[in-house]
């Protein structure tokens, strides 16, 4: 199975040679946008804009450049310099079939997220800043996904924390937001400590972080499986932090704060998706004869589809509700990634496709709340479809997308994990079928409350088309939601395609049916729940005030309670160990200092009493000092 | 021989020093000190003429020097006392303390 994956092989010129230009062009654009400041408050979008197509353009280059080579022959590494000479570390690019559909994904999803920005931020003073953040999101993500090693990869890997944390917070004047940015912070450094240590093991293990010798040392078995096991769960671990997947996935749902082309770029093309690809690229710590390491990534996997699809059943905030979808997706990418080469292709296709319709669904949410004074709940929504015609037709290929209805790009990705998951896996196959069933209801649900039945507007909304310069990027981005699945899955072009990356080999390929059980199961269960939620929501009539909820929509409304357990399993312990610290600080360490300098004080007030001023006091001691000293030295026989 | 003489320079000085320790006028206190002064000197001379030098006699000599300069300053300090507090008592004079 290893051996299916092709050697790597040594490049220079060309496009590749030069694919450091991807990373660098929207670094640049970053570093001016921050470095000259106001000067560049007229241009500084276009800019931004300008970096993040370049980059795409030689993102398209080097992908056909690649796609020219023979198979076998996919792999290119480049070199770039001497990083870390005392661990011998070279610094060097990977671009391979993996490597290059992450990076069109970023750069083209990215960008058109970038010129979508350009209308949602055009009243925001500080829209400079914000292209220069989304710049150096973009640049990070690249060199996460391009580096040859871990330690490139763990720069970009920070590189995407920071920039999360920029662009939460980015209206920092809301205390929520700022609150958000540092939630995400701090859960994301959980899962950071993960992939550090797990990088550590590999390094003590086998000696280097470079993927290319990895690959050969992992084949000669040196390592036992307990350590196999520990790097893969570390490695999951750093996963679950960066793709929000239990039991880290709290941040996701507060990460709504930032702008909505934020959440866009974070759920879509960037951020999210680099735990599947650190799960992917890892792909032989997982998948040694026997290992549990696997097993856990799809329970991981199987459990967060759930846990994200009950939460998006409750919200009201289209945000939120989309976060939860995103949760659900991504543990749908998480379960296929754990399923080995078999799922691989699946895992990736499903992020493609996702990254186009989720960037489609948030885009145009983006626009209903640009065209409803910044209004996100749902409840005050109704009726927009007569309103903004082209939002509500992109919205809706992006909802037939996600909700796998057959023929569009969804169907074909999740269907294609959830047959192998119930091939490979069937108690979590059938629980991702069910999955799949409630996505039919929550994203129905979305629909009808926001597009469909009564207004319910506020007084003051004037609900408007956006511009054209948000429009187009929702029409590209539908038309990838159309198409993408049936291209990327019939005829296993991307599973054929990833073969050097990932390993599988051609005759295995999974061919698509449609007409299976659990597919056909899927279907149905997804019509159910589109049908309950037209009940519900579409033709009766939905009340304006949050009604209170029976025991289980409350549980999904509080995000299934995942605040309250971290809030008591960590944080409250760790405000008695601070507090416990603080009273040891103040009675225990201040008490010995402040005991001892009162000690001496007192004893001193004490001892300065026989300072009487009486000069024949001073001259009885003086006459017995002098009895005792000459009593001494007559007894020590001196005189 | 030279006994007694030692004898007597003891009792002086021992008077000298109750007469410090007990009588509170400042000038009576000053006299025993010169009393103590003169036991000494005493003593001094009886040992230069038993040991049969005189270096004893020489510091006897250094002694007086010292005394009668000693009484220049102190006198002046108790009389300047007396001016400024009406009293000669050493107990009065007390309020160098804690």
């Amino acid at each position: 199975m290893e051996s299916e994956i092709a050697q790597i092989t040594q490049h220079t010129g060309g496009v590749i040679g030069n694919a450091w230009l991807m990373i660098a062009f929207p670094l640049v654009g970053a570093f001016i946008l921050l470095v000259f400041n106001k000067l560049t408050d007229r241009w500084g979008h276009l800019l931004g804009v300008a970096m993040s197509l370049a980059s795409f353009v030689v993102a398209v280059l080097a992908f056909f450049e690649l796609i020219g080579f023979g198979a076998s022959e996919r792999r290119r590494a480049v070199e770039l310099y001497e990083f870390i000479p005392n661990l011998d570390l070279k610094m060097g690019l990977l671009i391979d079939p993996l490597s290059i559909s992450f990076a069109l994904l970023i750069t083209g999803v990215g960008s058109l997220i970038h010129i979508y920005s350009i209308g949602y931020m055009a009243h925001d003073e500080h829209r400079r800043r914000f292209f220069a953040y989304l710049n150096l999101f973009v640049s990070a993500m690249l060199l996460l996904v391009l580096a040859d090693n871990y330690v490139g990869l763990f720069i970009g890997w920070e590189g995407v924390g920071l920039a999360s944390y920029l662009l939460i917070g980015f209206w920092q004047f809301k205390p929520s937001a700022a609150v958000a940015a540092k939630k995400a912070f701090v859960v994301n450094r959980v899962g950071d400590f993960g992939l550090l240590v797990g990088m550590f093991v590999i390094w003590t293990t086998f000696g280097t972080l470079a993927f290319k010798d990895l690959y050969g040392k992992i084949g000669e078995a040196g390592a036992s499986d307990g350590v196999m096991l520990a790097i893969g769960l570390l490695l999951l671990l750093g996963a679950c932090g960066k793709s929000a997947q239990l039991p880290l996935q709290s941040w996701l749902l507060d990460a709504m704060e930032g702008p909505t082309p934020v959440s866009a770029l974070i759920h879509a093309a960037t951020m999210v998706t680099a735990g599947v690809y650190l799960v992917v690229r890892s792909g032989a710590f997982f998948f040694p004869e026997g290992s549990g390491a696997a097993l856990a990534v799809t329970i991981v996997g199987a459990a967060t589809l759930l846990a994200g699809a009950i939460i998006g059943c409750a919200k009201d905030d289209i945000k939120k509700g989309l976060a939860g979808s995103t949760m659900s997706q991504i543990g749908y990418m998480m379960l296929g990634a754990g399923l080995g080469p078999a799922g691989y292709a699946f895992a990736i296709g499903h992020l493609i496709t996702h990254g186009f319709f989720k960037a489609d669904l948030f885009l145009g949410a983006g626009s209903v709340m640009h065209g409803m004074n910044d209004e996100v709940n749902m409840r005050k929504y109704g009726g927009l479809r007569k309103f903004m015609p082209i939002t509500f037709v992109t919205f809706f290929i992006g909802y037939l997308a996600i909700i796998g209805f057959p023929l569009l790009s969804g169907y074909f990705t999740k269907d294609g994990i959830i047959e192998t998951a119930v091939h490979h896996a069937p108690v979590l196959g059938w629980l991702a079928v069910l999955g799949a069933g409630i996505t039919g209801f929550y994203m129905s649900r979305m629909v009808f409350m926001t597009f469909f039945g009564q207004k319910r507007w506020a007084d003051d909304a004037h609900p408007h088309e956006s511009p054209a310069v948000m429009t187009v990027p929702l029409m590209v981005l539908s038309l990838g939601a159309l198409g993408l699945g049936a291209w990327l899955v019939l005829g296993g072009t991307l599973y054929d395609f990833l073969i050097p990356s990932v390993g599988g080999s051609a005759a295995e390929a999974p061919k698509f049916n449609p007409f299976t059980t659990p597919g056909l199961v899927t279907l149905a269960l997804v019509a159910v729940g589109a049908v309950f939620a037209w009940m519900r929501y579409g033709r009766a009539e939905v009340p304006a005030v949050q009604p209170r909820g029976s025991f289980l929509t409350t549980f999904a409304r509080r995000d299934l309670y995942g605040d309250a357990i971290n809030e008591s399993l960590f944080m409250r312990p760790g405000q008695w160990l601070t507090r416990l610290a603080v009273f040891f600080d103040n009675r225990g360490i201040d008490g010995l200092v402040n005991g001892l300098a009162a000690g001496i004080g007192g004893s001193s007030g004490r001892l300065r009493r026989i300072q009487t001023g009486f000069a024949r006091t001073y001259a009885l001691s003086i006459f017995i000092g002098a009895a005792l000293l000459t009593g001494a030295l007559l007894l020590v026989g001196t005189i | 021989m030279t006994t007694h003489y030692l004898v007597l320079s003891g009792l002086l000085f021992a008077i000298g020093a109750m007469g410090v320790l007990i009588r509170r006028n400042a000038i009576v206190v000053f006299m025993c000190v010169e009393l103590m002064l003169n036991a000494c000197n005493l003593a001094f001379v009886t040992f230069s003429r038993q040991v049969g030098n005189l270096e004893g006699q020489i510091i006897a000599f250094f002694v007086m020097v010292v005394a009668a300069a000693e009484v220049v300053v102190g006198l002046a300090i108790i009389v300047t006392i007396f001016r400024t507090r009406r009293s000669a008592s050493v107990d009065d004079a007390n309020l160098l303390k804690y």
